[in-house]
């Protein structure tokens, strides 16, 4: 840091400050009134109030860059961006799991100030511009998860979700700092734009540098369950209370990929040639293990589990073609993303109720007792699959489009034969519910949020599936401070 | 015009989820007069179509996605419009069929139907690249539903067959189709009928291409999900599958493998060839042997499209002409063999052509009616199935005469196993209860026939119409398919 004027503008901040302020002062609220009336105030504030940052973060979205501490603060089109799915995917998980939460004998107020803090984690990431605030929002982000995948304290599967998540993740986390140091060691700072520079400038770097690059892939791999760093991610995902599987399903990984973005896109650039071919070998395992281990599954978590794994192999895809078409495709695959997971868990939570829904086969029948949630849930399953005209065919033309044009036709062919295989445990669920008939009777009842979330996310999957113009529109914006 | 025909179905299928539910007469008659609609247009867009014009004609364009390059263009020619009125045609054919045998969720497989007609006709119509892709996998939703849901006892096998086999050939298309655009700088099919590619890029592209589309016409060896997807789909779909599904995928060579990449389309002319004379004789063959009904003339399809496929890769105006005229003969004659199994299947609940036997003297007008079809399945004289044959194998001649010679042997091999199927299923003593049992087909089925027996006649002794709308089309097709595009002219010589 300069030995001038700190330089500090707090008013870039402020999303970040409210979403802390809210947690904070809903701990409070939470130990003084903890009744079931507290309970709902808690659970009323912290979604308003994520709307209200949202709307407020969402002022700022433009094209303009701006920084504070002296660079270790961004504020630009891709922090606002990426806020706003990270405000996505941390509200609507929130508020559909309120009957889950409730029925469970998990309603404590400590769930939502975790979720805050965790959604304060990913926002500070999104921002960073330095190994330091990345490193910090990252520990903050996952620690609050860690706590939250062993919310049932009562259940030894989410204990050993908890336990499990905490010892892989602090390896991870090992393995990112250790990057982290041969980086510095080789660099001489932490500083993303200053790290750049160095590369750029082609000065000679000691092999050491390529191993400090590697391991920081290697830890964010793991944030965002790529194969073969995936291993954790089923267990997890089937302990964890579905509720908390729907939120850690998409928001850690958003956060993740905007640090990968920050750190690679800014840092490492001018290394692409090195770092590029590792992630078209995490692209092409975690298609592999996204495709095959989800056939087997009987557990729906678990398959959602495996199928996330598949996703984040397409936007590695993305990743891996380096040009802007695929920065801007991976963002675009994992705004479709959030939905369609937000929307298939809405599902999930719904049976969750009833003491059933964990198991592919609890959907036997579903499209004979309740047609219209079938035939949405149906929507959502082609989707994934990557079927027009729906949104996530969009998401998977994008990625393939940018890997075509950046000569990986080959890994877009393996990719698009995946694609294929996906789509069968994709469309078991489909033949479960339409073409099996079962005796018991659903009892779902669907709470108004749950209508809602469906919803909407439906509509987004239709919508953007045959109009994403808009949507392409502010990604371009958004992966905008990368291309120079 | 031509956006009106491809989505008024689609409305109309959102029309029936809001004023069908449980009530299903309601669903019936709305998804009916919503076909007839689509019908009337299409005709329309047929009487303002001008034969004369070789290109694409009522074009619609709209940009949809600049960021992506996409637009939203239609148009119809000589060769998509025979499609687009067999559609429309089928579609409510299909939809009275299912009147009575189709009798739980009513509502959704009218829907269900509406889509898919809304989606095939969009395929033909389709003029920018990846807007035909999407429509070409959006068809396969609705088709899943409709086998895997109303279809028969192992249902579910043969839709997730049909939907993998389908979707497995296909995803390489993607890649093929970003690929062509992504050089040519275009996703508009007018626009890349004149773009220039390498030779190597063609022999991939067309590689990539002939998956997707071999597994849709079905080409031997991969044909092997359309036994079992006609055998358990419904009579309707069984109908829309070999009448229009089939069809997408030749529709799919002439479209683009040959105008698009015709330097390797030449290239692999022979191997197209060898695999459509297996096809015809091997797939004839083992329709000899079937047991069921169904099965047997779903291998029969496999057969006859290989005599389409020799007429379209025979690259010369007679070979073009009778092989789209072909797929067109197909669609009428197998459509009809469906329905007419269908018939029978909705009395007597079975396929088995054993258990069949004297139903000629139960039902004297079926029997003349599935006569008619089975004599133009055969390519007698007088019918259109063999002004179809007459064509492609005139075709086939003037392009290598060893094709003609085996494709014709497959003629001799196709009247056989129809005939000895027609003798064991009509003719005979009865020794089957329900046979007795059986009454004459009533008017509401007999209607289904009418169109499609004035068509089978219509085309057997007066073509000219049908061989004028696509005449102007198919020679512009055979000059494209002449075309040396490669860059490099003198390493094409070198490999000739």
């Amino acid at each position: 840091m300069s030995a001038q004027t700190l330089d500090i503008n707090l008013s870039l901040l402020v999303p970040e400050i409210l979403i802390s302020l809210l947690a904070m002062a809903l701990l409070l609220l939470t130990a003084w009134r903890s009744d079931a009336g507290g309970q709902k105030l808690v659970r009323m504030i912290s979604a308003i109030g994520i709307i209200v940052v949202a709307v407020i973060t969402l002022g700022s979205f433009g094209t303009m860059t701006e920084t504070t501490f002296d660079g270790l603060f961004i504020n630009d089109a891709f922090s606002v961006y990426m806020k706003l799915l990270l405000f996505i995917s941390t509200l609507f998980p929130l508020v559909m799991s309120w009957d889950y939460l409730v029925k469970n004998g998990i309603d404590k107020g400590e769930y939502q100030v975790l979720s805050l803090f965790a959604l304060l984690g990913g926002m500070i990431m999104a921002s960073s511009g330095d190994f330091m605030t990345l490193y910090l929002g990252l520990e903050l982000m996952s620690l609050s998860i860690y706590v939250l995948a062993a919310f049932r304290r009562d259940d030894v599967r989410s204990n050993e979700a908890g336990l499990k998540y905490f010892i892989l993740g602090s390896l991870a986390s090992g393995l990112l700092l250790y990057g982290i140091t041969l980086v510095y060691g080789n660099v001489g700072s932490t500083s993303f734009s200053e790290i750049h520079a160095h590369l750029a400038s082609g000065a000679h770097l000691g092999e050491s540098l390529s191993v400090g690059i590697i391991l920081i892939l290697s830890g964010f791999a793991f944030k965002i369950a790529a194969a073969p760093f995936h291993m954790w991610s089923p267990d997890v995902y089937q302990g964890a209370p579905t509720s908390v599987t729907a939120f850690m399903g998409a928001m850690p990984k958003i956060a993740a990929f905007a640090g990968i973005y920050r750190i690679f896109l800014d840092a490492f650039i001018p290394l692409f040639h090195e770092w590029g071919m590792v992630l078209k070998l995490l692209a092409l395992l975690s298609l592999a293990v996204g495709a095959f281990a989800a056939i087997a599954q009987t557990n729906i978590k678990r398959m959602l589990a495996y199928s996330s794994i598949g996703h984040v192999g397409y936007a590695l895809i993305g990743l891996a073609a380096g040009n802007q078409a695929g920065f801007e495709a991976v963002i675009t695959y994992l705004s479709i993303y959030i939905f369609m997971n937000i929307g298939v868990f809405c599902f999930v939570l719904m049976l969750n109720q009833d003491g059933i829904g964990e198991e592919i086969e609890d959907y036997k029948g579903l499209s004979s007792q309740r047609p219209i949630l079938a035939f949405v849930l149906a929507l959502f399953m082609f989707s994934m699959a990557g079927i027009p005209p729906l949104a996530g065919f969009i998401g998977k033309l994008v990625i393939f489009k940018a890997a075509v044009e950046a000569d990986l036709i080959g890994l877009a062919a393996v990719g698009i034969l995946f694609s294929a295989v996906g789509a069968f445990y994709y469309l078991r669920i489909v033949k479960f519910m339409y073409f099996d008939t079962t005796e018991s009777q659903f009892g779902m009842t669907v709470s108004p949020i749950s209508k809602a979330v469906i919803a909407i996310t439906s509509a987004v999957v239709i919508v953007f599936g045959i109009f994403p113009g808009a949507l392409l529109e502010w990604v371009a914006i958004s992966v905008k401070p990368f291309i120079s | 015009m031509l956006s009106l025909v491809t989505f008024l179905p689609l409305i109309g299928a959102l029309v029936i989820f809001l004023i069908g539910r449980n009530r299903d007469n309601v669903a019936r008659y709305a998804a009916l007069t919503v076909s007839l609609l689509t019908l009337v247009v299409s005709l329309q867009i047929y009487a303002g179509f001008d034969t004369s014009i070789a290109g694409f004609q009522m074009v619609e364009s709209k940009t949809w996605l600049p960021a992506l390059g996409l637009s939203y263009a239609m148009g119809v020619d000589g060769i998509s419009l025979p499609f687009i009125l067999l559609t429309a045609l089928l579609t409510p054919l299909c939809i009275l069929s299912s009147w009575k045998s189709i009798n739980k969720r009513v509502m959704e497989f009218m829907m269900a139907f509406l889509a898919l007609e809304s989606f095939v006709i969009g395929v033909f119509c389709a003029l920018d690249f990846i807007l035909f892709y999407i429509l070409w996998e959006a068809m396969l939703i609705p088709m899943f539903l409709i086998i895997g849901v109303w279809g028969g006892p192992r249902r579910v096998y043969a839709a997730l067959k049909f939907f993998l086999y389908t979707l497995a050939g296909s995803v390489l298309m993607l890649i093929a189709v970003l690929a062509i655009g992504l050089k040519a700088g275009t996703f508009s099919i007018p626009e890349l009928m004149d773009a220039q590619f390498g030779y190597q890029f063609q022999i991939w592209a067309f590689l990539a291409f002939f998956i997707a589309f071999a597994v849709k016409v079905p080409m031997w060896p991969v044909h092997t999900w359309l036994p079992d997807a006609h055998v358990e789909a419904p009579t309707a779909g069984s109908v829309i599958l070999a009448g229009i599904l089939l069809k997408m995928g030749a529709y799919g060579f002439i479209r683009f493998s040959i105008p698009i990449l015709p330097d390797a389309a030449r290239f692999f002319a022979p191997m197209v060839f060898t695999l459509s004379v297996v096809a015809i004789i091997y797939t004839a063959l083992v329709a000899l042997m079937q047991k069921d009904l169904k099965k047997l003339i779903a291998y029969s399809s496999v057969s006859h499209m290989g005599f389409v496929t020799i007429g379209l890769f025979a690259l010369n105006q007679q070979g073009l002409e009778g092989g789209i005229l072909q797929m067109v003969n197909h669609g009428i004659v197998s459509g009809a063999l469906f329905l007419l199994v269908g018939v029978i299947y909705d009395r007597m609940h079975t396929r088995e052509i054993a258990k069949f036997g004297g139903i000629a003297l139960r039902m004297p007008i079926y029997a003349v009616i599935f006569m008619l079809f089975t004599m133009a399945s055969v390519g007698l004289p007088g019918t259109n199935g063999f002004v179809g044959e007459f064509l492609i194998l005139l075709g086939a001649f003037l392009a290598n005469k060893y094709v003609a010679l085996f494709a014709a042997t497959g003629v001799v091999i196709g009247a056989a196993y129809m005939l000895w199927m027609f003798k064991k299923v009509l003719f005979g003593e009865i020794h089957n209860e329900d046979v007795k049992a059986l009454k004459e087909i009533t008017a509401r089925e007999v209607v289904l026939f009418v169109p499609l027996i004035v068509l089978v006649f219509w085309i057997g002794f007066y073509p000219a119409p049908f061989l004028e709308m696509m005449s102007a089309s198919v020679g512009n097709l055979v000059e494209q398919s002449q075309v040396v595009k490669t860059i490099g002219t003198a390493a094409v010589a070198a490999v000739h």
